[in-house]
């Protein structure tokens, strides 16, 4: 009897995920797609040219921060995090926090291993 | 499939009653609906890439460390890697990378064609890099640089006797090259382990593609691939930095 009383009007289909009128999933097109694969070539190729350049102490900094420029640029769109919910988000943020605090906490062991020694 | 739904909450809430559900078969039923169910799926598929970014990161870090100890010697050996190849296989996994987005699209909006075709093209690429790969593992073997009994330390002693202009180590300092051969071996070596996985899992996703699976509004096989794929890729790009170019112009002392 529910059905009955069901109207035609405003028809949305929350378990079909690819329907077009689903607002809350977010399709990136391709020529998006096609601008983060300039972007990556080009990060590619500025890379290997800062890498010939000697920038003393810089060149590991630089080669580093365009490598994760690039790792956020395919984590962002490729893997869609920009378009995801705050709980996917999270969860790859606090992924990399967590990374960061076991290797601080391991280099400051190696790091304070020999203190006052030298 | 059994999982076709039989809804619970049928005559107990009314906000059953407030659209029309159209239940797919890919619905499992302890979803309330297939977003909550394809959320849940990103999730596990996220978990599942944060213990992959403690796994390497664990070697990274062997490689931060060692890489302050015995600086000379990751320096030697590091410039030893041929850096055209590397930035090759970089632009050839990228583009991998860019076929595999291109397979989600069209997924999504449900060309079948275009998707077998994308996954076709990320697997072709996918395979140009371990071509390359398997080039660079044979001219470590040539040069006697892989960790083990039949490892040479001759070229990193004596570099003028093989035409290199590299800095002369002493034979205790030369010996530690072996760690970076051994951590370069670790590291691409699980790398490419993982694209070969990778790979396996692509043919039968394309088989399944072929047969129509993803093109009818279920994407989440395709979407969580594309997770692992572009994860792999993101390690490539750090090994490339760290293996291929960090070192070629070391601090004088």
């Amino acid at each position: 009897m529910a059905h009955e009383a069901q109207p035609e009007q405003h028809y949305h289909d929350p378990s079909n995920v690819t329907n077009p009128e689903h607002a809350s999933h977010h399709i990136v097109t391709p020529a998006q797609y096609a601008m983060v694969f300039a972007a990556l070539l080009t990060g590619t190729a500025l890379t290997v040219v800062a890498a010939n350049i000697d920038l003393g102490v810089f060149n590991p900094i630089i080669a580093l921060g365009i490598a994760s420029t690039k790792a956020v640029i395919v984590m962002l769109f490729f893997m869609h995090v920009k378009y995801q919910s705050h709980l996917i988000k999270t969860t790859v943020a606090s992924g990399f926090f967590m990374f960061l605090v076991l290797v601080t906490m391991t280099l400051s062991d190696y790091i304070s291993r020999a203190w006052g020694l030298w | 499939m059994d999982s076709t739904i039989a809804n619970p909450q049928v005559g107990h809430d009314t906000a059953e009653q407030e659209h029309e559900h159209v239940f797919v078969p890919q619905h499992r039923h302890h979803f309330a609906t297939e977003e909550q169910q394809r959320e849940a799926g990103s999730f596990g598929m996220w978990l599942f890439l944060l213990t992959e970014i403690m796994f390497f990161g664990g070697l990274f870090f062997a490689y931060l460390l060692y890489r302050n100890w015995y600086y000379d010697a990751f320096v030697a050996a590091s410039n030893t890697c041929s850096v055209p190849l590397g930035a090759a296989n970089t632009a050839i996994l990228i583009t991998s990378g860019f076929f595999m987005a291109l397979a989600m699209w069209a997924a999504e909006v449900r060309k079948k064609k275009t998707l077998v075709i994308t996954l076709i093209c990320t697997m072709l690429f996918g395979f140009a890099f371990l071509g390359i790969k398997t080039v660079e593992y044979h001219e470590k073997w040539v040069e006697h640089h892989i960790p083990g009994a039949s490892f040479d330390v001759s070229e990193f002693v004596n570099p003028a006797a093989y035409g290199l202009h590299a800095q002369p180590l002493a034979p205790d300092a030369a010996q530690k090259t072996q760690l970076f051969f051994f951590l370069y071996f670790a590291m691409t070596g699980m790398h490419a382990l993982h694209m070969i996985i990778g790979l396996g899992i692509l043919f039968w996703l394309l088989y399944r593609a072929q047969r129509g699976d993803f093109t009818a509004g279920y994407v989440a096989p395709i979407e969580n691939f594309a997770l692992y794929w572009h994860f792999v890729d993101i390690i490539w790009v750090y090994l490339f930095a760290l293996f291929y170019l960090v070192n070629l112009h070391p601090l004088a002392h």
